[in-house]
């Protein structure tokens, strides 16, 4: 079984190729000339939570996953208790 | 009306110089007047491959510096007496191209051919943007692999926003040419197939070249390979391209994958080649 899917594996490998690359193009495209989107929005998001709570921009972990449809942006912000109670 | 034709792609290694040389040559073959100019500063390899490398005396950056006069600088092949090469400079960087000063050689080139090959450096640098700057047309040099067809995506959207024809709002004809293909690899599923390329890049196709020993044999001796082996099939694919380039409506020969070779064909197959 595991014999026969590492067959099909090599032999499908040029329309993974295509996939990835259409949808890794439609987005590049969509961005030529603003390629720091991510990074502008990272800084505005973190901008106005630090307004409110004080946030150490260490432990803010940006994830970006492209899908063909829908891509989703994930921002991850560590808030300790502490800082949450003095607020 | 003569013609600048950039052939560029973005990635390195994927047969800009090659195809330069061979398209260039095809172009001559053919009876037009052609002159195949090196852009790659510093690291010029477009003599090696034509064969000229020995009577480099002036390059494109003595030109634009005015240290050497045009003619001076053009090396005209001694096999096709209407193919030139305007080599590039091996000791400068790419700072030493201006705008200016490539437009103005580019206006006398004009003069005197009617197909003016630009060889780009690869990446999207100085030397590259200068190759592409006056281009009337561009050829996309592209490997059916997925660095080369994202860098090939990027260099379109330049072509179509960083040329002087883009800027004043005129049309830049955009071409495909596919080579290192295998039609073999591709009909088993392990290489992306022409159609593939083409409906990601979305520009006309002008060519497919395939992976073949003899590109290499040829770049060996100095020869484009229209003119070391016309009978190969790389020299067919590009002695096609550049009928099309001259409005021919050539059919594209069958992308079908070759015969599998018995045992002792293979075998003297491979010896002749590497003899």
């Amino acid at each position: 079984m595991s014999f026969l899917k590492f067959f099909m594996k090599n032999r499908s490998s040029a329309p993974v190729a295509r996939d990835r690359l259409q949808v890794l193009l439609a987005h590049e495209r969509a961005l030529s000339g603003r390629p720091d989107l991510v990074a502008v929005l990272q800084q505005e998001i973190l901008a106005v939570i630090a307004k409110h709570i004080p946030i150490d921009r260490d432990k803010v972990v940006v994830k970006l996953d492209r899908g063909s449809q829908v891509s989703t942006l994930e921002i991850d912000i560590e808030m300790p208790d502490e800082a949450l109670a003095r607020s | 009306m003569s013609k600048v034709m950039v052939v560029t792609s973005g990635k390195g290694g994927v047969g800009k110089t090659t195809s330069s040389a061979s398209l260039g040559a095809a172009l001559a073959q053919a009876g037009q007047n052609v002159v195949v100019v090196d852009f790659d500063v510093g690291l010029r390899n477009l003599d090696l491959v034509m064969g000229a490398e020995r009577r480099v005396v002036f390059d494109l950056v003595n030109v634009i510096q005015g240290d050497a006069k045009l003619p001076q600088a053009l090396i005209r092949d001694k096999r096709l007496e209407t193919l030139s090469l305007l080599p590039a400079s091996q000791t400068r960087d790419k700072d030493a191209l201006t705008e200016e000063g490539v437009g103005r050689v580019i206006d006398e080139l004009r003069e005197r051919f009617d197909w003016i090959v630009c060889d780009s450096p690869a990446g999207i640098e100085k030397g590259a943007m200068l190759a592409m700057r006056f281009a009337d047309l561009g050829v996309v040099v592209t490997n059916p692999e997925v660095s080369s067809v994202r860098d090939s995506d990027r260099i379109i959207g330049m072509l179509d926003s960083k040329t002087q024809r883009a800027e004043n709002g005129d049309r830049l004809e955009k071409h495909l040419l596919l080579t290192r293909y295998d039609a073999a690899r591709a009909s088993r599923g392990e290489m992306m197939k022409v159609e593939d390329v083409l409906e990601i890049l979305a520009i006309p196709l002008l060519g497919i070249v395939a992976e073949s020993p003899d590109v290499l044999t040829a770049s060996n001796v100095g020869s484009p390979v229209t003119l070391h082996n016309p009978a190969s099939a790389a020299a067919r694919a590009y002695t096609d391209a550049a009928r099309r380039l001259l409005g021919e409506d050539v059919a594209f020969a069958s992308a079908r994958a070759p015969q599998r070779q018995g045992f002792m064909s293979r075998l003297f197959g491979r010896k002749a080649a590497a003899a």
